[in-house]
């Protein structure tokens, strides 16, 4: 989505002879690294499910806590080949832990925030536009809702349901993500209707739906991906603590449950390092390549901090 | 009130009302919505314990009678709002008579403590840092080591609490691995006790110090770099003051207002991610409390625990929206204008 964007812009950066086509600001370093990496994490997902063999996250296919290679665990046994980034203690290759559950974790970060975003754009739209009552309604319920934080609300609700699919986590989890889009966009919108372009397109006689998302939200858009990917963060946040408290999918490899198990074994006493380890390194890499794409974003839409 | 307009305090104060309001409801409706029965878990939890349980039938009406079930939904929601305005969230199934309120009674002081002290913390060191990022006269190797810290910003504390142990008290040993004081101590006003204390509670602050300042220091950079170019520090530096006077009493104190602010929307994931880091590291808090719940599927401590988290949540963004125009006197005149 990046790159349409960016032609959009580039024929403005021709328009004047300083600046060539690699002052684009949104081939900002940053933002490519952050995309580089997470593309790397899915192509792992993708990729990794048709060279390695899947079948390894069932419980007890492989021999117990082996290290990965090169690696000694306590009982001296060295790392196989076979099972590279080692196994946990109930018999599941670390590795193909890893290639279902990075996928799952960024999947639901996504829908959540995808289902959010959407519902903010229509939300936050209504109330800049139309104010009056709908503005008071959706401002005081923004508000209201976006000190709540969702991991207790999700707790509540699955501890009494139990297991949930990846979907329905995803989807309790956009009920908490639309706040911030919303109060953003409103405010954006508001101080953008006074603005003369807008003014313009209503005298001459636009349809609201037509100023709103053809002349407004293109403009729009670097605020939406920051909010975005920030959303992505978040929600991912609260699904790896969702898993982390035993809650979540049961049945589904997720990086949280990869955690969960490990802690609950007592993996950090027994120093089986690559068990906790390696699902918090490959988080730990998904959310600085998040921070990397924010950061760049914020660079794009606000100038000032390119100095710097 | 101290010059603030009193529509303001009006609708912070419906705000916060119905936030809890609003949270209440939703941990209310949520259990109701469940095909499970309370009252056949209570039972189930004894059965498990003495494998065959006499007159079940008349406990399980006795126990449905005792949790209201029998009532209309109206009156059950009426009931249930009255017990937590009380604080009454009924008695732990786990640990069976107590009720829910004397354990949120003894672990709430221990979140408090470790959340407070973990918070001045990082107000400090984020402030400070955020504020050198942008300071002309900061020695070079600073400008490139400060930004390449804020690598660990977007990690969730559970991330860095679980590294923290690992290195520290698995590997170093330096520090104890889990719980919130020494077995060997009695608790109480005694040197070995606050040792033991604060010996417990450094890796968890330190787990969310490491990753939590980052937002304040960014958050500094912002405003700093809007400071910098405003005229009255130029007209500082034109005066001759010294630099250091120049950023502490011009520009910091303008800056770190707005700071205060941004802190309000972000309690809500600090206490989220407070609560895991207690998980971990087996902390009395809140956090164990609510995991050892979810262990025990005790849903009244679920509910009372999460009741109190979004309560306390609620009241601090109000404490931080009523304290704000008076640390910021331009939000009292905008009042007045308008």
């Amino acid at each position: 989505m990046a790159e349409v964007s960016a032609q959009t812009q580039a024929p403005e950066g021709e328009a004047k002879g300083r600046f060539n086509r690699f002052d684009n600001p949104w081939l900002n370093p940053k933002l490519l690294w952050g995309i580089g990496i997470l593309l790397g994490i899915v192509l792992l997902g993708l990729i990794g499910r048709m060279l390695w063999n899947t079948e390894l996250v069932f419980t007890g296919s492989t021999p117990l806590r082996l290290p990965p290679v090169g690696f000694e665990n306590l009982r001296g046994q060295p790392g196989e080949a076979a099972f590279p980034l080692g196994t946990d203690g109930a018999g599941r290759d670390l590795l193909a832990l890893l290639i279902i559950g990075a996928p799952n974790t960024l999947m639901i970060g996504a829908v959540a925030s995808l289902i959010g975003m959407t519902t903010g754009i229509i939300l936050g739209f209504s109330a800049g536009f139309i104010g009056g009552r709908t503005d008071d309604v959706i401002r005081i319920l923004s508000d209201v809702m976006i000190t709540i934080p969702p991991l207790l609300i999700l707790v509540v609700f699955q501890s009494v349901y139990g297991d949930v699919s990846l979907l329905l986590m995803a989807f309790l989890i956009a009920g908490f993500m639309w706040q911030s889009p919303t109060r953003l966009i409103r405010a954006q919108v508001l101080s953008m209707r006074e603005s003369g372009y807008v003014k313009m397109a209503q005298l001459s006689g636009a349809s609201t739906a037509h100023i709103m998302f053809r002349e407004m939200l293109p403009n729009l858009i670097p605020y939406l991906f920051g909010s975005f990917i920030a959303n992505v963060t978040t929600a991912i946040v609260t699904a790896v603590g969702l898993e982390v408290l035993g809650l979540g999918p049961q049945r589904i490899p997720t990086l949280g449950r990869v955690i969960y198990d490990a802690i609950n074994s007592g993996a950090l006493i027994q120093n089986l390092w690559w068990w906790w380890g390696l699902p918090t390194a490959l988080l730990a890499v998904m959310f600085i390549a998040l921070l990397l794409i924010n950061l760049g974003l914020d660079e794009i839409s606000n100038p000032r901090l390119r100095k710097i | 009130m101290f010059g603030i307009p009193r529509s303001y305090l009006f609708n912070r104060f419906v705000t916060f009302l119905l936030t809890v309001w609003i949270a209440a409801t939703l941990i209310w409706i949520i259990p109701r919505l469940s095909p499970v029965d309370p009252a056949e878990v209570m039972l189930g939890r004894m059965a498990s314990g003495g494998a065959f349980v006499e007159g079940s039938e008349q406990i399980l009406q006795s126990l449905r009678e005792r949790f209201g079930l029998n009532d209309p939904l109206v009156i059950q929601y009426f009931k249930y709002m009255w017990a937590v305005v009380t604080f009454d969230f009924g008695v732990s199934v786990a640990s069976f008579p107590t009720p829910v309120w004397t354990l949120i009674a003894q672990a709430l002081p221990w979140t408090l403590g470790l959340m407070i002290l973990s918070l001045i913390i990082t107000f400090i060191i984020g402030n400070a840092l955020g504020a050198f990022m942008v300071w002309e006269r900061t020695p070079r190797p600073w400008k490139v080591v400060i930004p390449s810290l804020m690598i660990f910003t977007s990690i969730p504390p559970i991330l860095s609490g679980l590294l923290l142990m690992y290195i520290f008290s698995v590997k170093l040993r330096w520090f104890p691995l889990t719980g919130s004081y020494g077995l060997t101590v009695t608790p109480g006003w005694n040197w070995d006790f606050i040792a033991s204390v604060l010996t417990h509670g450094f890796l968890p602050a330190l787990s969310i110090v490491v990753v939590t300042f980052g937002f304040w220091t960014l958050g500094m950079r912002g405003l700093m770099i809007s400071v910098q170019g405003e005229d009255y520090v130029n007209l500082a530096k034109a005066k001759g003051l010294k630099p250091r006077y120049i950023l502490y009493k011009y520009m910091v104190r303008n800056a770190i207002l707005p700071q205060v602010t941004a802190f309000a929307l972000k309690i809500g994931l600090l206490v989220s991610g407070q609560i895991l880091v207690e998980r971990i590291f087996s902390y009395n808090g809140m956090g164990k409390l609510l995991y050892d719940a979810i262990l025990d599927q005790d849903f009244a401590v679920i509910q009372g625990v999460s009741f109190i988290i979004i309560l306390m949540t609620a009241l601090s963004v109000l404490i931080v929206d009523m304290l704000y125009p008076l640390i910021d006197p331009r939000i009292r005149h905008q009042a007045e204008a308008a």
